[in-house]
Order: structure tokens, then sequence, then C-alpha cells
């Protein structure tokens, strides 16, 4: 190795990855400690922190909404998004530039002006239901990463195998659906993965979407802790986790996590 | 006839998606602030007339160029070993930055509140080894608010730095070491300049983020610091005044696509690798 690295840099690496870790493993801590309060390292160690969860009705609620609005966001900006990311491809040339651009744009503005401004005139412009409005919102969120996970896994297509097959008489979409979809298959597990993810922990863009009765998982949790500071907290934020660890381990699994460092 | 038309029909969808739920609200939000009966700027005179709301828009400001710096330094050095790190090793270590990052901000942000409280863990560490004498009180500073977004952003600094130090040819780390230059010399004059287009993606990233962010300023900030995102949420949602919330979108849309404008102008002239 020509290229020793400084003892020093690896000595503040390690302090740096002990500043990542440290908080998650504090929270973990936190759930399981058997104090109406929360504190670190645990006094005691107890499952009932996750039970309460359950047993606060705003929490079962808000679970549900958000595994719901994750799915039906993710799913809709799959729709819609897997055709652009196969037109900006396979049709470069008839396609502007800056359409690629637009689709970047939910990234670009704020969130919270994204959710403020679907509030102001979709929500009470047009007296759309509270949910069909945060779905709205979620579908916004995650489509750059639908359109750009997809695109850059159909860049490595090789169009030539779809064009034999029209060739050779199969019909166009049933040739998308045989043929070119299972090629990148890996890009469509990876975009559904990152969606989801976003969509379920999202907080700016719904902030302004929820409203009486119905409400999303982190917007309860904050409105939580502005009342209780209590083990609960901690627990939902677990079990939030494990979710993450979950679809993070189907990742793995299905093609390895390398690809999220590009 | 048909195949001329086939893209934009395939684009269709999407870019209705966009353009009718993204640009349309948005373009209103902003174009409300023109169209007040006091004039067409009143709304951004009252808002730079507000001392208060002045102090917020510097205050946002200054912790997200706080965050900004302190996330390069950290992601850069961090991101240096991890790319230098040998195989197996490194996919941990970008798991391990990957897995933060995947986890909510609320969750992260609600795990400073643990650490930075009166009873927290840091007061509570810093009395039992009899450093201070009083616990104190870190929450609700800027300080707090800084070392959270810290946290939050550094996983990404890592992640985007990784990716533009591995695109560094070996050959010209090699050649640099092999002309005499010493590992000192190599890092500030070969890879450091090579990276400078990297930082500033990350940088972009860091200071959009922190400026808009809301989590993490209202649970480690609250009323007394507020910033922008925190200040548009009040504005709309406690005092009802539409307008001065849009102002504030509209001032937080500009700030932001300005800077990822100019610095996209800047990263595209560094890059050393551009002919």
């Amino acid at each position: 190795m020509p290229n020793r690295i400084h003892p020093g840099l690896i000595g503040f690496t390690i302090l740096v990855y002990i500043f990542l870790t440290g908080p998650l493993i504090i929270v973990i801590g936190a759930s399981l400690s058997d104090t109406t309060y929360l504190t670190f390292p645990p006094q005691g160690l107890t499952l009932r922190w996750f039970e309460n969860i359950f047993e606060i009705s705003a929490f079962r609620r808000t679970i549900v909404t958000s595994l719901q609005l994750a799915v039906l966001a993710t799913a809709l900006a799959l729709i819609v998004g897997i055709p652009a990311a196969y037109a900006l491809n396979r049709y470069r040339i008839q396609l502007p530039s800056w359409l690629s651009t637009l689709f970047v744009l939910p990234i670009l503005v704020p969130e919270i002006v994204l959710g403020f401004s679907l509030l102001k005139s979709v929500a009470v412009g047009f007296g759309t239901p509270i949910f069909a409005t945060l779905l709205v919102g979620h579908t916004l969120l995650v489509l750059p990463y639908a359109v750009r996970v997809i695109s850059a896994s159909l860049a490595s297509f090789d169009f030539s195998i779809e064009e034999a097959a029209v060739s050779l008489g199969s019909p166009p979409l049933k040739t998308f659906f045989t043929i070119v979809l299972p090629n990148v298959r890996s890009g469509v597990v990876a975009a559904f993965i990152l969606a989801f993810i976003t969509s379920i922990n999202d907080v700016s863009t719904s902030l302004f979407l929820t409203g009486p009765g119905i409400s999303t998982l982190p917007i309860q949790i904050l409105a939580h802790v502005e009342q209780f500071f209590d083990p609960t907290i901690a627990s939902v934020s677990v079990l939030l986790m494990f979710l993450t660890v979950a679809v993070m381990a189907i990742v793995e699994r299905t093609l390895g996590l390398t690809f999220l460092a590009k | 006839m048909l195949k001329r038309f086939a893209g934009w029909t395939l684009a269709a969808p999407a870019t209705l998606v966009v353009a009718v739920f993204l640009i349309l609200p948005v373009a209103a939000t902003i174009a409300t602030t023109f169209a007040e009966p006091g004039g067409v700027f009143s709304p951004y005179i009252a808002f730079f007339n507000s001392g208060f709301r002045r102090n917020v828009l510097w205050r946002t400001l200054q912790i997200s160029l706080a965050t900004t710096a302190i996330s390069l330094v950290i992601g850069f050095f961090a991101a240096y070993v991890v790319a230098r790190a040998p195989g197996r090793l490194k996919s941990i270590l970008i798991i391990a930055a990957v897995f933060p990052l995947l986890t909510g901000v609320v969750v992260r942000s609600f795990a400073w509140l643990i650490i930075l409280g009166k009873n927290g863990i840091l007061n509570n560490t810093l009395t039992g080894l009899g450093l201070i004498a009083e616990p104190l009180s870190m929450l609700y500073t800027q300080g707090a608010v800084i070392v959270a977004m810290v946290y939050l952003f550094v996983p990404l600094m890592i992640l985007t730095l990784v990716g533009v130090l591995e695109n560094i040819p070996e050959d010209v780390i090699q050649a640099s070491s092999s002309l005499g230059a010493s590992p000192a010399a190599t890092f500030r004059q070969v890879i450091f300049p090579l990276a400078v287009p990297g930082l500033i993606v990350g940088a972009v990233l860091v200071f959009t983020g922190s400026f808009t962010a809301y989590a993490t300023p209202q649970l480690l900030g609250g009323e007394r610091q507020m910033v922008m995102g925190t200040l548009m949420y009040q504005r709309a949602m406690v005092a009802f005044d539409w307008v001065g919330a849009s102002t504030i979108a509209a001032i937080m849309v500009v700030i932001t696509i300005t800077v990822v404008l100019a610095m996209s102008r800047v990263a595209r002239r560094l890059n050393p690798m551009a002919t």
C-alpha cells in the first residue's frame, strides 16, 4: 500500500463513527428502561413501552396511515415514474433535456414549501380529503427516487435486445414487461425501498397536510414529545428503526448496499 | 406518427403530476405575495422591517452555514479513511453511515433530546465526574440545533464524498508519490483539489437541507431558536398569517435555488478533470 493513512485520521474516523452510532444505541437503551422517564443506561429491562405503543390509539392509527401512505405513494410514483424513466432513456432525442431536471424538482423545492403550497392550493382550494392531499404530497416527494434510480439502471440496458424482440413479432407492451422490466428489476427494488423509507420518515411535507383525525407517525411522535417525555417515544423510534433494518436487509439480500454510495 | 410522440406520451403522466401538484401550487404561493393591496413588495418590506424576522433569517443562515462547514470537515476526513479502507471493512463503514441516514429525522433529533436534556446523559455524566456542579442548559440553544444537524448530515456527506474519492484514479495518487510528494502534499495538492466538486455537491445538499429544516430546530431549538421553517409553521398554523408564511416560503425558495444554481456553476468551473 503506497498510501498509508495517518493514525490520527483513523482515530478521528473512529470518533466520527461513535458519534454516528451512539445516539441510536442510546434510543434503543432508553426504550428498554423500566422507568417512567427517559434515561440511559436503562434501569431495569422491560418491553412494556413497546406494548404501550399499541395501547395509545393515536399511535395505532398513525402507524397504519403511515404504512398505507408509504405503500400507495411508492406505487403511484413507480406507475408514473417507470414510463418516464423509460422515455428519458429510450426516446432521449425526442425529449428536451430539461425534462429530467423537472422530475428532480421535488428534491430542489423545500419540502416544507411543497407541503404549505399543497395545503393552500389543493386541500383548501379544492377541499380534497386529508388523506388524498397527503398522498399527493408523498407521491411527489418520492417521484425523484423512482425516476432517477430506474433511469440509472435503464442507462446500462441494451435497447437492441428490446428491438430484437419487437422485430421478431413481440407486441411492445409485452416486450416491456417480459424483456425490459426484468432487466432493471434491481433498480425498481432500490427505488421502491428508497421511496418507502423517504415517505415513512417524512415530516416537512406532511406537516401542513395532516389534520384532525389523520396524521402520520413522525408527526404524531413530534406532537407526543411536546407533551410527554416517557420511554414510549423511544420505543416508537426503535419500531421505526426496526422497520428500516428490515427494509435494508431486503436491499442487502437482493442487490447489495454499495449502490447507495453512488 | 405514433412513434414521434411515444416519448412524450410515456413521460406525460409524471410531467403532469409535477406541473399540476408542484409547480402550479408553489408558483401560486409565491404569486400571492405580490398581490397584496399594500403594494407589490409590501410583504417583503414587512418581513425585512421586522427585527424579529430579520433575526430569524440571520439565525437560520448562521445555523446552516455552521452545519455545512462542520459537516464538510468531518465528512471529508472520514470519507477519505472509508474510501481507502480494505474491502470488507469498507462495506461495514458504508452500511454504518447508511443506517442513520435511513432512520428518520424525528428519531435522530429525538436522540439528542435524551443526550442534551437537563437530566440527560451528558449532564449526568459531567455532574457525576464532578466537572460541573449544576446541570447545564444545553437544550434550546443554537449549539444544540447545530450539533443535531451535523449529526443528521454527516452520513450524507460521507456517502457523497466516498463516491467522489473512489473515483480518483489510483495512478494519479501513485504518480504524485513516486514523483516525490509526501503523503501530506499528495493529500493537499492532488486529492483535495480533485474532491472539490464533490465537496460542493455535499455542501449544497447540507446547506439547503438545514436551511429549510423543521423537525430538528423545532425539537432542539423550540421557540427560543426559531428558524425559517419553524417561523413559517408558526405564521401559517398559529397566527393564520398566510401571506406572512407565503413570504417566508418565497424567500426559502429563492435562497435554495440561488445556492443550487450558483454552486453548480462553481463546481463546473472548478472541476480539474474537465477539459
